[in-house]
């Protein structure tokens, strides 16, 4: 079972260590605070969808960096959740070009149909809705991010309910890249 | 119709694959440049080309290559910037998701002529997908010997990596860039020193966006000067325009500089119009941080010259009656779009992004927002107008990085040339903030 909020002590799982060791050869040797931002990507993905201070503190500990230092870059960067999270994160755009294809109407209809508010997660744990600023895809607005998928141009009922669907069918969450081997059930790879 | 000389492969099934790329020519430029070419001809190439930079401030490549500091012994680096946040811009996620082993057969060549022998491309962290379609890329170039150590037996040694960011729109800035890349806060840094002589890891660096590194391979196959017949005047080559907004075809379009700004929005060949049938209001055309321009000052500049998508025909006229080629994030918005709304939805967007180290900008965002937020939900006064100028003048010139003026500039522009409906949400509040409603009403043309 994946964890939905992190235990008071974490560990990376074998996976995870081995994406970090894979990382940490890509920066001079007395430079390795460079792998923080993408380590952090990985304990996100790792522990539930948000890094709690323990996560945190495990990420000090990995690269040999004092808390303080993982601290003020996870508070810096819109991507990092410092709350819990909903099973799936919807993070829609809501910057000129997609308001100009109707993103505030999709945020609206996003808050109808899932029962969650902009900030917040649903009742039942299952989404959770976060305005974002461009993700650079304007062009096919408006435009929701869910983990690494873009979903594109939902601009019709029918757009959003198949976005919704496809993520209510995942039982476990998508096999993440860096496990290429491991067989969760009824999960989607590079989904 | 133009020439493509990134895209024209783009379509082909496949293309993402060393196989498949190779097969249409791909790595040719490696080839040439580390078998017959020392890295100053590879820069002098790049000089004769024109080529100017493609994330948006438009300096020429190849002084910028040759400004880069070489000490005996010290290592240096070329960082892609893949940070693609400027709003209205979609160009870089188009060519690196297609096209991978173009940006990488550029950072191979780039990076030979500037004598770095690890190199980096920074993207943003909400592309995750494209980073894992780079990194398989990369994986193939090692596999086929165009990476690592001895390069096609030149002698030649590179590593390349690639590495996420967060989510953060300053971190395009490239000292911000650098900070984030060294595992810190996106803070920009005070220059000088420049990331020619101190970058990352206080080491010399060239900081160049995606597109700017793909052009190198062109222009090393064809030669600089064929390059350059491309184009026109100093905008040489091609470029890739984001087109969004109320077009009939928003999309990537790969231009040779110099098509007219009308031909772009209303032919077939690119956006076919506006949509549903409805006439042009305005446009912003060169991402979020140029100044807006009326319908009639995008398709002729004051003089009455048809704009061209040139760097000098869209800046043409300055900021008066103006605007800049910025990325190429092209906006376009009809008839029925409100410019208050639009204008503070930017700021808004200014004001969440700015890091917060510069007074002037932390505080003077956080005011345009505030201000242009009244005035779009009726709220507003005719002094809050000029407010707003004054706000947008007083960050302008006092801030380490150009994110102040990214944010003052485009309000400035939205209050010269739309004040009337400025004006109309505080004359007219009721009306102006009904559902749907939209002036109709003359734009300020000079
Ligand atoms: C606030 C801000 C955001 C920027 N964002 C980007 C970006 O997303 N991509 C980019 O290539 N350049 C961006 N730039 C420009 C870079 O600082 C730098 O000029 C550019 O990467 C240089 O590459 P070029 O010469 O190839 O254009 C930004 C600049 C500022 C001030
Ligand atoms: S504005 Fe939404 S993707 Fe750019």
């Amino acid at each position: 079972m994946e964890p939905t909020t992190a235990p008071t002590k974490p560990q990376f799982s074998p996976a995870a260590q081995a994406e970090i060791k894979r990382l940490l050869t890509h920066y001079p040797e007395d430079r390795s605070k460079s792998a923080l931002l993408p380590i952090l990507h990985i304990a996100q993905a790792e522990f539930g969808g948000w890094v709690s201070p323990e996560v945190q503190d495990l990420v000090a500990e990995t690269l040999n960096i004092k808390p303080i230092e993982v601290y003020e870059v996870a508070t810096f960067y819109t991507q990092y959740n410092l709350k819990p999270v909903g099973k799936h994160v919807l993070e829609i755009c809501r910057t000129g070009p997609c308001m100009l294809r109707g993103s505030d109407e999709l945020t609206e209809h996003l808050e109808r149909i899932t029962g969650a508010k902009v900030g917040g997660t649903s009742p039942d744990g299952t989404f959770t809705l976060k305005e974002v600023e461009c993700l650079a895809a304007c062009g096919f607005a408006p435009i929701v991010q869910v983990r690494e998928k873009y979903y594109e141009q939902l601009d019709t009922p029918e757009a959003v309910d198949a976005m919704l669907n496809e993520l209510k069918s995942l039982l476990h969450r998508p096999i993440l890249p860096w496990e290429e081997n491991s067989t969760l059930p009824n999960s989607l790879k590079n989904y | 119709m133009g020439r493509k000389l990134l895209t024209e492969h783009i379509d082909v099934e496949g293309i993402n694959t060393f196989e498949v790329y190779r097969k249409h020519g791909g790595y040719r430029s490696v080839e040439k440049a580390l078998k017959t070419m020392t890295p100053d001809e590879v820069v002098e190439e790049v000089k004769k080309s024109g080529l100017r930079g493609r994330g948006g401030a438009g300096f020429p490549t190849g002084m910028k290559w040759s400004f880069l500091a070489k000490p005996e012994g010290v290592p240096r680096y070329l960082v892609c910037n893949a940070d693609e946040s400027e709003p209205g811009t979609f160009k870089d996620r188009h060519l690196m998701s297609r096209l991978p082993h173009l940006l990488i057969e550029g950072m191979i060549t780039g990076s030979y002529a500037l004598g770095a022998r690890t190199s980096y491309i920074y993207i943003r962290g909400e592309l995750l997908y494209v980073l894992r379609i780079l990194e398989k890329a990369i994986a193939e170039a090692y596999a086929a010997g165009f990476l690592g150590e001895n390069i096609l037996g030149s002698g030649y040694s590179l590593d390349l990596h690639v590495h996420p960011g967060a989510g953060a729109y300053i971190c395009g800035e490239e000292t911000a860039l650098l900070e984030s890349l060294e595992g810190k806060r996106g803070n920009p840094r005070n220059k000088p020193p420049f990331p020619a002589v101190q970058g990352l890891y206080a080491r010399p660096t060239v900081v160049n966006n995606v597109e700017t590194i793909a052009a190198v391979v062109p222009i090393i196959n064809e030669g600089g000067d064929e390059y350059a017949k491309l184009g026109v005047g100093k905008s040489t080559g091609t470029k890739l325009i984001s087109a969004c907004g109320h077009l009939n075809k928003p999309g990537i379009y790969e231009i040779e500089l110099g098509v007219p700004v009308e031909e772009f929005i209303y032919s077939d060949e690119y956006c076919g119009g506006i949509w549903k049938g409805r006439d042009l209001k305005a446009v912003v055309a060169g991402g979020s941080s140029v100044p807006i321009l009326p319908k009639e000052l995008i398709l002729k500049t004051a003089a009455g010259e048809n704009r061209l998508m040139t760097y000098e025909s869209l800046s043409d006229g300055g900021f008066v009656t103006g605007t800049m080629l910025g990325s190429g994030g092209f906006i376009a918005m009809d008839e029925t779009t409100c410019i208050v709304k639009n204008t503070w939805n930017f700021s808004r967007f200014y004001h969440h992004e700015s890091c917060g180290q510069c007074s002037p900008c932390r505080e003077g965002t956080g005011w345009l927002e505030k201000v242009l937020h009244r005035l779009e939900h009726g709220h507003g006064s005719m002094h809050d107008i000029d407010l707003l100028v004054s706000v947008a003048k007083q960050i302008e010139g006092n801030t380490i990085c150009p994110l102040g003026e990214a944010a003052a500039w485009p309000v400035a522009a939205a209050v010269r040339h739309f004040r009337h409906e400025f004006e109309w949400h505080v004359t007219n509040p009721k009306e102006a903030t009904a559902p749907g409603a939209a002036y109709r009403g003359t734009a300020v043309l000079a």
